[in-house]
C-alpha cells in the first residue's frame, strides 16, 4: 500500500512532500525512543510518534522509513518540516492517539497487500 | 577513502550528519544494503552519544575495499563503568535529552549488535574513543 492511500484512508494531515506520497508502506513501528527506532524499525515502515523535533526525520531517512506520522495533533517544528523535504520522507499527522492510530493502520495494512 | 567530521556536544541540530554522509558514500560505492544499514545504526548511535554525553569529538571514517573502520574520539566525562554502560536500559542522559526521546540506554547495545568489532577506550574526566569495524 502506498503512503497516499494511507493518508486518504486515515484522513491524515500532510505536512510535507505532498507530491511524493508514492512510497510503499511495508508496515508500521510505534515508539517515541529514537534509539529504539534506529535499532529495530525496518525499511518501508511508517513511524508513529509524538516527537516533533528534526532528529526524527534524520532517523527516518537513515532507516529508509516510508513516512512519519505525528499523533495527538502534535505539530512539527519548522526545522523538522524542512529536513523532511530535503530527505524526501513525508511527514504526516493525525489528531488520533497512538493506540487508535496504530489500530486503524494495522487494520488497513492487514486487509490489503 | 577517508572522511573526518567534527561533532559538538549538545548540538542536536547536527546529530546524524556524519551518518547521513557516510550512508551516501557507501551507497555510491555499491556496498550491500544490509551492510549499509548496520553501519548507519552503529555510526548514528555513536555520533549521538558524543552530542548527548560529551563536550566535543571527531569522527574518522576509513572505507576500504573489505570494510569500514570508524573511530569516534571525544573529549568528555568518560565512562566510569563500561560494562554497566553497555547494558540495555542504562542511561545517565539528562531530563532534557530524555524528553527528546534519547536516553533509552539502547545506543551502545545497538552498536555492539551491528558491529563486527567494537572497542571502547575511556578515561574518566578526559574522554572516550570508540572503534567500530564492519566488514563488507
Ligand atoms: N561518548 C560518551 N561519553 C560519556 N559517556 C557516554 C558516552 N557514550 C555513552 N556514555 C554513557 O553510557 C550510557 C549508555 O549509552 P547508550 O548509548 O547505550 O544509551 P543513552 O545514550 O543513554 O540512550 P540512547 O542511546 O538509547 O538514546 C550513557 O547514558 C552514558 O552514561
Ligand atoms: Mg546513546
Amino acid at each position: 500500500m502506498k503512503v497516499k492511500e494511507i493518508v486518504d484512508l486515515l484522513s491524515l494531515k500532510v505536512y510535507s512532500c505532498e507530491d511524493s506520497l508514492q512510497g510503499e508502506v511495508t508496515g508500521g513501528y510505534a515508539s517515541d525512543l529514537l534509539s529504539d527506532v534506529m535499532g529495530h524499525s525496518k525499511e518501508g515502515q511508517v513511524w508513529i510518534t509524538l516527537q516533533t523535533h528534526k532528529n526524527i526525520m534524520g532517523v527516518a531517512s537513515l532507516r529508509d522509513l516510508s513516512a512519519v506520522i505525528l499523533v495527538k495533533g502534535f505539530t512539527p517544528d519548522d526545522e523538522t518540516v524542512k529536513l523532511s523535504v530535503t530527505e524526501g520522507v513525508p511527514l504526516l499527522g493525525s489528531d488520533m492517539e497512538a493506540f487508535e492510530l496504530c489500530g486503524k493502520l494495522y487494520e488497513v495494512l492487514g486487509t490489503q497487500k | 577513502m577517508q572522511f573526518e567530521y567534527k561533532v559538538e556536544g549538545g548540538d542536536f541540530t547536527q546529530a546524524g550528519h556524519a551518518s547521513s554522509q557516510i550512508k551516501k558514500s557507501l551507497k555510491q560505492l555499491g556496498v550491500d544494503s544490509s551492510v549499509i544499514k548496520r553501519v548507519v545504526v552503529a555510526l548514528y548511535e555513536a555520533e549521538v552519544n558524543i552530542v548527548a554525553h560529551a563536550y566535543r569529538g571527531v569522527i574518522y571514517a576509513d572505507i576500504e575495499s573489505t570494510g569500514i573502520k570508524l573511530t569516534l574520539e571525544d573529549e568528555g566525562p568518560g565512562i566510569p563503568d563500561v560494562e554497566q554502560a553497555m547494558r540495555k536500559g542504562f542511561s545517565t542522559a539528562s531530563h532534557a535529552v530524555r524528553e527528546m526521546g534519547f536516553g533509552a540506554g539502547m545506543g551502545l547495545p545497538n552498536i555492539s549488535e551491528n558491529a563486527d568489532n567494537l572497542s571502547i577506550e575511556t578515561v574518566v574526566g578526559k574522554g572516550t574513543t570508540l572503534r567500530i569495524e564492519i566488514k563488507f
